[in-house]
């Protein structure tokens, strides 16, 4: 394996480990914005309590993306920077809105009334920002990002701005939802809230089936490439099997409430459907012009940033060991410290 | 607002907006475990409190610094994409140890700042030494490759392109290294006496407290120490400067004529159309002599650079001023405060009132600093290779994105103030705190 594809995989490892810790922080924003009921206060603070100590770190590994993707290769990052300026630029609004308006609500110490639009702007910029993100990825699979000269050819709204990236988007914030939930019922701590996260995982588990059959539908009109790659390579056949399986056991745990078998299949089943949608876009980073091979950094470069990253997750891989088992183990939900008012 | 001139304001818009939050990123964690490490010596209670006062501090502050960082990594692409795929192989390296180093400051942040009663107290200590070691290592890889901007190596040139690169060789670039140790001993005078004044402002509200003594006498032992080894550091980023980038050296100091024995100009106002700079204090042979370490040296004058290539030389004379002025008062006050602390007169109230007067001083260089990096620079992105206006996006309407940031970054400005206010100076704990200390 050349140190250049060796580069492209930990690009899309690094994205998956954004969509299962990152996209779970998303997801748990948009059921902030949709806790109702006689337990709102709890499925808040749960909510809280398991975004709190990880969601800087679980963002990093965005950046991480980024920088490789401009390290490594170049050509394909200022291609996306002028084509998809407008959804990466909305990305960003979220990010900031989002980060910033989940600290302010924690340490808001006004009128409640504020400390609600704080958890407004918490939850709607959660869920804009995946849409967005998805949208990116909708858009380098289906052909509309053509750059010459540093000109895009589709202009700046017609590259993202089309059925298939949006349904990708809605994709996208669907199974981070789903994703989200289960995690959340398995934190959970009580019965009741376990039971409100499960069901919220069902209809997003449901939501985000019918959303991928959606795209595969589409895909066959505006991202024929791609689609031809998902239903003809033998690797995607058996990606789409074992995430298929890993579906059917994570829906399964969800319903015979093994909360714990249902969290680690549907990060199985998540991590498998960015991993098919990887290897199926190979050999492209964005369709049509723009591949692996003809956006790479010298090779030289491109081994030197594997060897960096060889040493460096020598020492993240322990760190974040360390960050989970602190504060991941099953413990319940303690109401009695930082009460939310 | 010209493209050019749109995106060259929101970049400088968001540099100068995070770097105050990267610069407290770096020196509170110092602080911090400062504080924790004299508890876990003494066992005095209120070392803990000003750990964790501290601590809460931190966590906003670095919320907004994580996020106003990932702006700027994007922005790096989507207001100068040219600069980003030509020279993106060559400085992708400092960027990717850093995406490490960041790696690390948000794992250990989120132990230290969530952990206090869930691990062993040592490991909190260690996890806190870590959040303070990954900063420094963070802005010190970020300023690397504003470094190779200034002095680009570690490649060869064909046909406008970067060939053979060498990643380490651009890396260690002959400006990164002086540039990052500027910038981090800035940082720690810039949070230092900021914090000092802050506590300074408290104790003159509150009346006498060990707990606000303590927190001024940690953050003016970081403060002043760093400012005093600005010195130097400025010193040899200066002779860097004067040996890659003429143009920057002349603009800075606003020398027009090419000169044996060049003055060292203090104040003054540059005209770049008559040439000349008017009303400085002239102190003859010093500019050489500081430049090169010889009185007799020769100093290049703009005259030697085409007017095309020069910066904004007015604008760039005058922050390196303010910066210098800035640096030279908190050395004065550093040095004032150490023989004051020997003497046991650090507290008394016209000395806290100086002290809080003077505590914005470092924060003034740190910006005033950045714009003399930046806009000595110009008009290259890449010097002597890329211009900035060559390398400008594509993308029409930048105005539009830059008012947009603009609002946004100063409703979170305001906000991230109001929630300090709260939580560093009204909070209940602080009541308690004066109830203890006062009787």
């Amino acid at each position: 394996m050349s140190s250049v594809s060796l580069l492209a995989g930990a690009i899309l490892a690094s994205l998956v480990m954004y969509s299962l810790l990152a996209g779970a922080d998303y997801g748990a924003g948009l059921w902030d914005l949709m806790c109702r009921g006689p337990r709102q206060q709890q499925q808040r603070h749960l909510i809280e309590q398991a975004i709190g100590p990880v969601w800087e770190a679980n963002h990093v590994w965005l950046i991480l993306t980024i920088v490789l993707l401009f390290s490594g290769f170049p050509d394909a990052f200022g291609a996306l920077c002028v084509g998809l300026a407008i959804p990466l630029f909305l990305v960003l609004l979220g990010i900031v809105l989002r980060g910033c308006s989940f600290v302010f609500r924690s340490y808001f110490t006004g009128e409640r009334q504020t400390q609600l639009y704080w958890g407004k702007a918490f939850s709607i910029s959660s869920s804009m920002t995946p849409l967005f993100l998805g949208i990116l990825i909708g858009s380098i699979s289906c052909d509309s990002v053509v750059i010459h000269g540093g000109i895009s050819e589709n202009g700046f709204l017609k590259t993202w701005l089309l059925p298939f990236p949006i349904a990708v988007g809605i994709l996208a914030v669907s199974l981070f939802a789903y994703l989200s939930a289960c995690y959340l019922a398995a934190d959970a701590g009580s019965a009741e809230l376990e039971n409100d996260f499960r069901i919220r995982a069902l209809i997003a588990g449901v939501t985000s089936v019918a959303m991928a059959l959606i795209t595969y539908v589409m895909a066959a009109s505006s991202a024929a490439g791609i689609r031809q790659e998902l239903s003809s390579r033998p690797a995607a056949w058996l990606i789409e099997i074992c995430a298929l399986c890993a579906m059917i056991m994570a829906f399964r745990g969800l319903w015979l409430r093994r909360f714990r078998q249902a969290r680690i299949a549907a990060a199985i089943q998540v991590a498998l459907i960015v991993v098919g949608w990887g290897i199926a876009q190979y050999p492209y980073l964005i369709r049509p012009d723009i591949t692996i091979a003809n956006s790479a950094a010298p090779d030289n470069v491109a081994a030197a940033i594997d060897a960096a990253l060889g040493c460096g997750a020598i020492v993240l891989i322990p760190s974040l060991m360390v960050l989970f088992t602190v504060f991941k183990r099953r413990q319940g939900v303690t109401h009695t410290e930082q009460a939310s008012d | 607002m010209n493209n050019l001139l749109a995106a060259r304001s929101q970049m400088g818009m968001s540099l100068a907006f995070h770097i105050i939050f990267a610069a407290i990123g770096i020196a509170l964690p110092l602080m911090m475990v400062i504080a924790e490490w004299r508890w876990r010596v003494t066992k005095d209670e209120v070392y803990l409190l000003l750990a964790q006062r501290w601590a809460k501090g931190t966590t906003i502050l670095a919320a907004v610094g994580a996020v106003s960082g990932t702006v700027l990594s994007f922005e790096l692409g989507l207001l100068w994409p040219e600069f980003m795929r030509s020279a993106g192989a060559v400085i992708g390296m400092p960027f990717s140890l850093e995406g490490f180093a960041f790696f690390l400051e948000a794992i250990f942040l989120g132990i230290y700042l969530y952990g206090w009663n869930k691990i062993p107290s040592w490991f909190h200590f260690f996890s806190g030494v870590i959040v303070a070691l990954s900063g420094l290592l963070s802005a010190m890889f970020v300023t690397l490759v504003n470094g190779w901007m200034n002095t680009p190596t570690g490649f060869v040139l064909a046909d406008g392109k970067f060939t053979n690169i060498r990643p380490f060789a651009a890396m260690l670039n002959p400006a990164g290294g002086p540039e990052a140790v500027h910038m981090i001993l800035a940082a720690y005078t810039a949070a230092g006496f900021a914090t000092a004044g802050i506590h300074g402002w408290l104790y003159l509200r509150r009346g006498k407290n060990r707990f606000d003594e303590i927190a001024i006498g940690i953050a003016l032992a970081v403060g002043g120490t760093a400012v005093l080894l600005q010195g130097l550091s400025g010193d040899a980023l200066a002779r860097m400067v004067a040996a890659t980038q003429p143009a920057k050296l002349a603009s800075l100091e606003g020398q027009f004529a090419t000169e044996v024995g060049a003055p060292l100009r203090i104040g003054g106002l540059p005209y770049p159309k008559e040439r000349v700079t008017k009303y400085a204090l002239e102190i003859p042979d010093g500019l050489s002599l500081l430049a090169f370490h010889n009185p007799h040296a020769v100093v290049k004058g703009l005259d030697q650079i085409p007017e095309s290539d020069w910066p904004v030389v007015r604008i760039v004379h005058l922050s390196f001023q303010t910066m210098v002025g800035c640096g030279s008062i908190l050395c004065g006050l550093s040095l004032a405060t150490f023989w004051l602390r020997r003497k046991r007169k650090l507290f008394s109230r016209p000395v806290v009132r100086l002290v809080v007067l003077l505590s914005p001083l470092g924060f003034v260089a740190l910006e005033a600093g950045w714009m003399v990096t930046e806009l000595g620079r110009q008009p290259w992105i890449i010097y002597h290779i890329l211009r900035t206006g060559d390398a400008v996006t594509s993308l029409p309407n930048i105005s539009v994105t830059f008012t947009l940031m603009t609002i946004t970054y100063l409703i979170l400005g305001v906000i991230t103030t109001w929630l300090l206010e709260k939580h560093v100076i009204a909070s209940p704990e602080t009541r308690l705190i004066e109830k203890e200390e006062t009787v």
